[in-house]
This record gives structure tokens, C-alpha cells and sequence, in this order.
């Protein structure tokens, strides 16, 4: 599998070695090297990593013949899977790339914002697990409110820990809402006077969010029945005119609407990463007893920025399971975390930019590309399916290889685990700081390497009389 | 009791005034070692007072002790009057009692620069909220401008300003030194503990880092300075503090020190 990942940095300047003897002061300390702001350099990565996706599923779909409704498709489940990844990849980046602190419970505190908004916007009546039947505008900021709450129950009893320590805390913490959730004790309770509950196994069903939200963004009050708002007005004529069904213009908003969000946490993302707080974050990252030395409530960061992560993660979880309108333990497995993990590998930990292009890749290319390459080849090749890899391989005695292809094919949606794992290794190997994770993030609003005081004030030579 | 041990007595003498920092009777047990047993000293105000003594006699569990990295079991120190006994290391650090330490805690993958700017004490942009919404923002990164200058003008001082942009784990052993000093300088100290400032240092390095210390110490800083090389201590030092098996043997100018027996004894081995 290719990828057109960018691979050269031209805004890396090399550095010379740590250098002999600090004996002459004031020699190549200026870095001439910029040549292009750094956000126009980092959006270009961006951009240039989605076009390449897109050009790559566009080409192998129209083709291979699956035409303009297989790669739409296609196109839409893939960028609505990358925004819902970089919003979590985001949210772990700050937990892990920047502050070292290693979580992997994402899935719980994904969990927990999905549930919360499930329960409370679950209609009353009529369906199996019933909630307290709240407008959404109450069930996303509750939802995303209690899993940053989480995140401080969590965080409170484990800042005396180590990294390795804390992981497994967090890991621990994860499991127990999974099972908490999916148990029988908690799936109906009678609270303020109604049913309520988790639904344990049974789930959740609550409003779609991919109908509810494109709603408010189209009609007034979010009613059809009241007429279209001024963009709802602008987009519905424009999507009427080209024959776009309804269902696919709500689901494009909500995917836009996440991509916003997305675009919202990236920028304070990079703010928080580019600022004295940012540095707080890679302080404690680096060495936090030193950090704690130079008079820095550390423990006070670390709570900061792990609730803040938690509530993004929330945020994330009701949107990817907004977009199904029912939620399951099942949905929350740690397998997710990993997953979340890998593609923060990728993109390289310690980088925003990186968080993104990871997300993009591997929900791009690695999480849905081996489905869609499976499709198409289906749809173009008749291939023998034995159910079999006994059947598969004995085929190869008679010199036919076509049944173990096939079985390959068949097989190619649990083959990317194999994939998963052999990308690692060979990041591993070859670009152990992921694709972008090489790169430095000054952590200071200022460009570190761009502004220096070439004339330095007049005590600079004065300084240094003899005593 | 030997005529150089000063504390005792008119130890109560020892006014806040003339020195900043005082510990008395401090105890610190790991497991059945006893690492500190009853240590007792104050350091005076504007000097360069030496802490020295055989491997394992309780120096680095003092400074520890000292800094809130461990609470002790007993006993109480004292900073600029207050008793700061079990603070933790930013509560003592935040009153202007820095330190670095004997293996040096750069942060590695962060630049000199970075190293050296999040040393300032109550920075705007250290709230979140100031870094991240728009008008806030705008103060930070006034503020941050003038910070990095005067980041600039230490880093001339130390000479190793032509490092500022090389992430701080590619620094040599005595360049990590120098880093170090100069970062707890920016945090704006009264005083400065020094864990073995001059271990790892080349002769040329060490001259200088001592004239720094110098001046330092001129300008009004006081130092506590642990360090095996004697000449160095000897050389420098107004006051010599002796530890041994956890306790204080004996204090003096660098002269009494190393006429005193019981020091001779102490480093040679001998039963005290």
C-alpha cells in the first residue's frame, strides 16, 4: 500500500553538533533559515495529505468501475472517520506527546461523553432503553462536562504515580466504566422519578445526531416543518438543483460540522502547544522533578491538561457515535485506544500537525483502505471464495492460486490488523518519531529560531570584568 | 565539644537577617538507613558556604530534605525566617530557594532556549486561558518578547549563547552545568543550592563557572555549594560545613577544616 505521505521538511535547519568548548560566544547562533510562516507549512501537510487520499481512493474507484456513488461514499465515511480521529488524536497528543502521561483508557472517557449524551437525550418513552428526552444542546456540553469529570476523578488519586503506573491506572479505569456500563446492575434505575439507565448490553437509542445537527443548521428551530434558515435556504437549492439526496446533504453538514470542531481543537491545540503553558507540558514531559524545581505547580498542569484532554476525548466519543444514533459497550473496547494510538504513532506524538496527518492516514488509508480495495475487487474480478484456508492452500497443489487469492481478498478486512502491525515495525525502524514527529514545536508564541536580539544591549561585553 | 562547631549555642544568634537558611535537628530514615541524623547548620547571607563530606555521609538527602523532594521524619528548616518543612519543591522554590542538581536534570528534547524560558517565575501565559483566547494571547507574547531577551543577555553571560537553539540532551556534561545555573537564575532566587556544580567540568569550564559564582555572590546571591573536589571548596568557600554518617561534625572557615582532626579522620576512614 502507498502512501503519499509528505515526506521532506524543507523548514528543518541543520543543526550542528553539540560543539567543542564554549569559547567563542557569539558564532552561528543565528538560524537564517525561514522562508515560509510555519502554519502555511503545516496546513500544507494538511491539505496535502488529504488530496492524496482522496486522489487515491478517486483513482482506484473510477478505474476499476465502482463509479461516482461508491467513491462518494467512500469519500464521505473516510473524512468523517479521520475528523473523528484527529479530534481524538488531538486530545491524546496533548495527554501523551506533550505531557507524557500515559493514557490508555481513551475509550472510557469516550465512553463516558457518548453515555452521558445518550442518556440524557434519550426520548422518555418507546424504546427500549429510555433517558430523560433533553434537546441535544443539553446532551453534548453534559456529555463532554462529565467525561472531563471523569478525567479528574481519574487524574486526582494518580498524580503520585509513574508513567507506567499511571497507564495501567488509566487502562484499569477505562475497563471498569466499559463493565460498569454493559452490567445488569445499572441498565434500568429509577431516578428523578423516571426509567432510566445504561441499558447495559441492550445499548442506547437516542435521537440521530447526524439528523439533528444538519437540522438546526438548515431548518428553523431545527424543524422542517418550520421552514428553511438563510444557509438552509443557499444550500437546499443549490444540492436540489444537482439532484443530491436529502440524507447525503445532512450527513456532508454533519461531517462539516466535525471537521469545524476539529479545525477548533487543532488551533488551540497548537496554541496551547506554542505558549509558557505548552512549555509547562513538555517540561513535565521531559523531566518533572527539574520542572518542579524551577517553582512550577506541576501537579496543577498535569490536572489541567488531563481534564481538558478527557473532555475532548467526551466529545469525540458523541460524535462518532452520533453518527449511529445508538451506543453499545461494545463500541468502547480497548482496541479503540490502540487504534487512537497507532494513528498518533504514525502521524508522530508531540506534533499537531502530526495528530492530524496520522488521523488522516491511518483512517484513510490503513482503517479503510483494505475494505474498499476488497469491494472494488470484488466487483471486478470473480474470484473462487473457499471458506477455507485448507481449501485455499491444497488448490495450490494443482497449480490453481486463484482460491488463495481469493481467500485473501475475503479475508483482507482482518488482514490490516497484519497490516497495522507491520507498519509499526517498520516506523519503528525507519522513522521512529512517526512522519512528523521529528519536527520541533517551538513551545513559545514566538519563533524561537526567527527572533533574536542580534544587538544585544550594551552590558554584553561589559559584563564580564574580573573580580 | 570541638572548638570550630559554631551551631549549638549561639546558634539561636543566628538572626534571619544574616542567614537565610537554617535547618536544625533534621532526620531522614530510608528503610533502616538513617541517611539523616540530626543535622544542624545555617548558612550565612551572601556567601559561598561549602557542604562537604564522605560519600553516603547525607549531603544529597540534606539539599532533598532542604528543597521538599523528600518530607523529613523530624526536625524543621528554616527560609528567610519561615518555617518551610515539607513544602513541596515549587512551594520552596517559588520562595527563592533554587537548586540544581548532581546529575544534571536538563530537559532534553526541549531547545536551551526553551530550557531557559521556563525558568521565569509567574508567567501571564502560564494560565491556559491567557495562551489560548485571542486578546490575552496578545500580552503573553509582549511579555514572552521580554523574557527572551533577557534569556539572551544570560545565555551572553554564560557564553553559551551560540547553543541556544540545540536541544539541551545534545549539550556536553559541563555545558549542562552551565545550563543549569543560569536557568535557576532566571527563576530569580535569594539563594542557590548547588549539588556538585563542578563534577564532570573541565579546568577551563570550572574557572569559569566559579568567577560566575563570584560574582554572583557579590551581586548579593547566597550559595550552598556540595562538592568533592577540595581545592575547590577550599579555595572558594568562606564557611565549611563537615557532614558525616548523617550528622554535622564539624563547621569553620576552610582553614579550621582542614586542620580539624575528626575531618582528617572522617574522610580517612577512622571510627569518630
Amino acid at each position: 500500500m502507498t502512501v503519499d505521505d509528505p515526506d521532506t521538511d524543507p523548514d528543518r535547519p541543520a543543526t550542528d553538533g553539540s560543539g567543542a568548548a564554549p569559547a567563542s560566544p557569539l558564532e552561528g547562533a543565528a538560524a537564517v533559515t525561514e522562508s515560509r510562516p510555519r502554519w502555511q507549512v503545516d496546513l500544507g501537510y494538511i491539505v496535502l495529505t488529504t488530496i492524496g487520499i482522496y486522489v487515491l481512493i478517486t483513482a482506484l474507484g473510477l478505474l476499476t468501475g465502482l463509479g461516482f456513488g461508491g467513491v462518494f461514499r467512500q469519500l464521505q465515511t473516510v473524512t468523517f472517520l479521520a475528523a473523528a480521529y484527529a479530534l481524538v488524536v488531538l486530545a491524546l497528543n496533548l495527554h501523551w506527546g506533550y505531557t507524557g502521561l500515559f493514557n490508555i483508557g481513551v475509550a472510557g472517557f469516550m465512553a463516558v461523553g457518548a453515555y452521558g449524551m445518550a442518556i440524557l437525550t434519550a426520548p422518555t418513552e418507546g424504546t427500549t432503553t429510555p433517558g430523560l428526552g433533553l434537546p441535544m444542546w443539553v446532551g453534548i456540553p453534559v456529555g463532554v462536562a462529565l467525561a472531563g469529570l471523569v478525567g479528574l476523578i481519574v487524574v486526582l488519586p494518580a498524580l503520585r504515580i509513574r508513567a507506567d503506573y499511571f497507564a495501567i491506572v488509566t487502562l484499569a479505569f477505562a475497563e471498569v466504566i466499559r463493565l460498569t456500563i454493559n452490567s445488569g446492575a445499572l441498565a434500568d434505575v429509577d431516578a428523578f422519578g423516571r426509567q432510566l439507565g445504561t441499558g447495559g448490553g441492550r445499548g442506547i437509542n437516542f435521537p440521530l445526531l447526524e439528523h439533528a445537527i444538519p437540522r438546526w443548521v438548515l431548518y428553523e428551530g431545527g424543524d422542517p416543518a418550520q421552514g428553511a434558515t438563510f444557509v438552509g435556504v443557499q444550500v437546499l437549492t443549490v444540492t436540489n438543483r444537482l439532484g443530491i439526496e436529502r440524507t447525503v446533504v445532512e450527513s456532508a453538514i454533519y461531517t462539516s460540522v466535525l471537521v469545524g470542531l476539529v479545525a477548533v481543537v487543532f488551533v488551540l491545540s497548537v496554541r496551547t502547544a506554542n505558549s509558557p503553558f505548552g512549555r509547562l507540558l513538555k517540561g513535565i514531559r521531559e523531566d518533572e522533578l527539574a520542572t518542579k524545581s524551577l517553582g512550577k505547580n506541576t501537579d496543577l498542569v498535569k490536572i489541567k491538561v488531563f481534564v481538558l484532554g478527557c473532555a475532548i476525548m467526551g466529545l469525540a466519543g458523541i460524535f462518532w457515535q452520533g453518527r449511529n444514533g445508538y451506543v453499545d459497550p461494545d463500541a468502547f473496547l480497548p482496541i479503540i485506544t490502540f487504534y487512537i494510538f497507532i494513528a498518533l504513532i504514525i502521524g508522530g506524538s508531540g506534533s499537531n500537525t502530526g495528530s492530524v496527518v496520522g488521523a488522516l492516514v491511518f483512517a484513510g488509508v490503513l482503517f479503510e483502505g483494505p475494505p474498499y480495495v476488497q469491494r472494488i475487487i470484488n466487483q471486478v474480478i470473480d474470484l473462487p471464495r473457499p471458506t477455507t484456508i485448507y481449501d485455499a492452500v491444497v488448490a495450490l497443489g494443482s497449480f490453481d492460486p486463484l482460491p488463495l487469492v481469493g481467500y485473501t481478498v475475503g479475508q483482507l478486512a482482518n488482514l490490516r490488523f497484519v497490516l497495522f502491525g507491520v507498519i509499526l515495525i517498520l516506523l519503528m525502524i525507519y522513522r521512529p518519531d512517526g512522519l512528523l514527529g521529528h519536527r520541533d514545536e517551538p513551545a513559545s508564541p514566538l519563533d524561537l529560531r526567527a527572533e533574536r536580539p542580534t544587538d544585544g544591549p550594551s552590558s554584553v561585553d561589559g559584563g564580564d570584568d574580573d573580580e | 565539644m570541638s572548638d570550630v562547631e559554631v551551631s549549638g549555642a549561639d546558634g539561636a544568634a543566628e538572626s534571619e537577617a544574616t542567614h537565610p537558611l537554617r535547618i536544625s535537628n533534621l532526620t531522614k530514615t530510608f528503610g533502616g538507613i538513617l541517611a539523616v541524623d540530626g543535622a544542624s547548620f545555617a548558612v550565612e547571607r551572601g556567601s559561598i558556604t561549602g557542604l562537604i563530606g564522605p560519600n553516603g555521609a547525607g549531603k544529597s538527602t540534606t539539599f532533598n530534605l532542604i528543597t521538599g523532594v523528600h518530607a523529613p521524619d523530624s526536625g524543621h528548616v528554616y527560609f528567610e525566617g519561615e518555617d518551610i518543612t515539607g513544602l513541596q519543591p515549587h512551594q520552596v522554590a517559588e520562595r527563592g530557594l533554587v537548586r540544581t542538581f548532581q546529575i544534571t536534570r536538563e530537559l532534553g528534547e526541549m531547545t536551551v532556549l526553551e530550557n531557559m524560558l521556563l525558568a521565569f517565575k509567574g508567567q501571564r501565559g502560564e494560565a491556559l486561558w491567557r495562551s489560548v483566547l485571542p486578546v490575552a494571547r496578545r500580552r503573553v507574547v509582549e511579555e514572552e518578547r521580554d523574557l527572551l531577551e533577557r534569556v539572551w543577555e544570560t545565555l551572553e553571560l554564560f557564553e553559551i549563547d551560540h547553543l541556544a537553539h540545540e536541544e539541551a540532551g545534545n549539550l556536553s556534561g559541563g555545558q549542562r552545568k552551565l545550563l543549569e545555573l543560569s536557568r535557576a537564575l532566571l527563576t530569580d532566587p535569594e539563594m542557590l543550592l548547588l549539588d556538585e556544580p563542578m563534577a564532570g567540568v573541565n579546568p577551563t569550564l570550572e574557572g569559569k563557572l566559579l568567577e560566575r559564582i563570584h560574582d554572583l555572590t557579590d551581586e548579593g546571591y547566597t550559595f550552598l555549594i556540595v562538592e568533592h573536589d577540595m581545592d575547590v571548596i577550599m579555595e572558594n568557600c568562606e564557611h565549611v560545613i563537615v557532614m558525616h554518617q548523617g550528622s554535622v561534625l564539624a563547621e569553620g572557615t576552610p582553614a579550621d577544616i582542614q586542620s580539624n582532626e575528626r575531618v582528617i579522620e572522617a574522610y580517612l576512614g577512622g571510627e569518630v
